[in-house]
């Protein structure tokens, strides 16, 4: 008799009366890991995630390099040029940079494919709009897709200017302390990086909090640390990238 | 009190719907929000008219049953049910907006009453434990530590209202899934489907086609029970950690 209660896995034991007439089941194939979290709306997440905490330290690396220009010329041309032999003799010259670049190529595409596709299926699950709606959630949290779409283009503008140097007029290969300040010494450079770093900073804010929820260690007790965390660390992130246009424009870097 | 409402009325599920104006008269502050309703309904009988369709039952705030969005918010202005929100909480000559919860997984079947079957898919998918039937265990024969058990039983209030849904600007059934699988994920007795049972709620749940979490914490404010924002969090951790595990290898 004790055999009898073993369930047989390829044909599941009849859990009582159904209202819907289950399509029978596919031979039990299974699905991959990647496959199977890419699917679910929490695993992608759980990609968007990831990917924008990989871009995020990038953006800690960068910023705190971007301050190297308040020591003057020297030390920060110096300091763009190590950024090209990092890693030599073992790595080719501007092999760690490119290494670099394509991770964040990587993370860029899958974060931006995944809130794409979250954001159409959330769309759809509310098909009619209420008569009267509740305004609640942060000016932060309500931006997060269409903010996410102008850094984009920031980032687009941003390589033009200041690494392939096609947009900016007065710029010299080699000399990335000139170019930096050719570009804030124009009013419209000025303008859209301080409003793309704004953009940031209100991204980070609810994004790096939400990424900690979406990766699962929110609890009740730490959220109000969480959150405090998350601001402080989107204004150092935003205010430490804006200071450099402010000290161009002040005289302070030229 | 002398009250405006504007009440989405509609006729059937396939029926075009519209916001339609009532004036009603003689509310009483004590009255709740039902009830107030019920003296509408009575008034529309007695004109000749259809009667405002609405979902209720006990009407003491723990069956879940009834549920409305009233001026945007799911279940009005207090933290409760619809039967437990009074009238003192408006003021005379205010006007009133009373919507059904708006989501493509809780189809409109009449007015304010939508079909929430979808839930009930979510838990035949998972939100069970396997038991040996017979006579009732001795209490301490599973020792639950006493912080456990205060997670599940704050996560067992869930009454299935649908009000989570109802306020997420994705229509996100996520806080209902997630007090689901915390309240048996954390204890003994739901151990042996702690895998299966997240990955099979959140598939069912997705299937359904309710959007996905953006963390906007509206489903936690409108929760007349309190399930906190953070379980959400809870079920994606173990989602994570089932994944990686490859729980549902013994699923079913």
């Amino acid at each position: 008799m004790a055999l009898a209660t073993r369930t047989d896995p390829e044909r599941p034991a009849q859990k009582g009366p159904r209202q819907r007439p289950e399509p029978p089941r596919k031979p039990a194939r299974r699905p991959s890991l990647i496959g199977s979290v890419w699917r679910s709306t929490v695993g992608k997440k759980a990609v968007m995630a990831v990917t924008g905490l990989v871009m995020l330290a990038y953006l800690a690396a960068h910023m705190f390099g971007n301050l190297k220009i308040f020591f003057g010329p020297g030390e920060f041309n110096h300091y763009a040029h190590w950024l090209r032999v990092i890693g030599e003799p073992a790595l080719h010259y501007e092999w760690f940079l490119w290494l670099v670049r394509v991770a964040l190529v990587a993370s860029v595409v899958l974060h931006g494919v995944a809130a794409y596709q979250l954001s159409r299926r959330d769309l759809a699950a509310r098909p009619r709009k209420y008569a009267r709606r509740r305004q609640g959630a942060s000016y932060a949290t309500r931006t997060m897709r269409w903010g996410g779409v102008i850094l984009g283009l920031f980032v687009v503008w941003h390589i033009l200017d200041l690494t392939t140097l096609t947009v900016n007029e007065r710029a010299e290969p080699g000399h990335p302390y000139q170019n930096v300040v050719a570009t804030f010494s124009t009013w419209y450079g000025n303008t859209i990086y301080i409003v793309a770093m704004l953009a940031l900073g209100a991204h980070i804010r609810h994004g790096l909090w939400s990424a900690i929820q979406t990766l699962g260690a929110g609890r009740p007790h730490r959220d109000r640390a969480l959150k405090i965390a998350s601001t402080a660390v989107a204004v150092v992130l935003a205010g430490g990238f804006i200071s450099v246009p402010i000290g161009v424009m002040t005289g302070v870097v030229s | 009190m002398r009250l405006t409402l504007r009440i989405w009325r509609q006729r059937g599920p396939e029926q075009p719907g519209a916001m339609t104006a009532y004036e009603i008269d003689g509310i009483s502050p004590e009255m709740s929000f039902l009830e107030m309703l019920d003296t509408l309904n009575e008034e529309l009988i007695l004109r000749g008219e259809e009667p405002v369709a609405f979902d209720h039952d006990c009407r003491e705030g723990i069956c879940g049953a009834c549920g409305m969005v009233i001026n945007g918010q799911a279940h009005g202005p207090e933290r409760t049910t619809t039967c437990q929100l009074h009238m003192r909480h408006f003021s005379d000559g205010d006007t009133i907006d009373v919507e059904p919860w708006r989501a493509a997984a809780f189809p409109v079947v009449k007015d304010l009453v939508v079909d929430r079957s979808a839930f009930d898919r979510i838990i035949g998918s998972g939100g069970f434990i396997s038991a040996p039937t017979g006579s009732a265990p001795d209490a301490h024969a599973t020792p639950v530590p006493k912080p456990v058990a205060d997670t599940a039983f704050e996560h067992a209030e869930c009454i299935g209202c649908g009000a989570c849904v109802a306020a997420c600007p994705n229509g996100s059934a996520m806080l209902f899934t997630s007090a689901k699988v915390v309240h048996l994920n954390v204890l003994p007795q739901g151990q042996p489907e702690r895998e299966s049972r997240v990955l099979d709620m959140v598939g069912a749940m997705d299937e359904e086609g309710f959007g996905g979490c953006t963390n906007t914490g509206e489903c936690a404010v409108a929760c007349p029970k309190g399930i906190p924002l953070q379980s959400i969090s809870m079920m994606n951790r173990e989602f994570l950690r089932a994944s990686v595990k490859g729980g549902g290898r013994n699923r079913g």
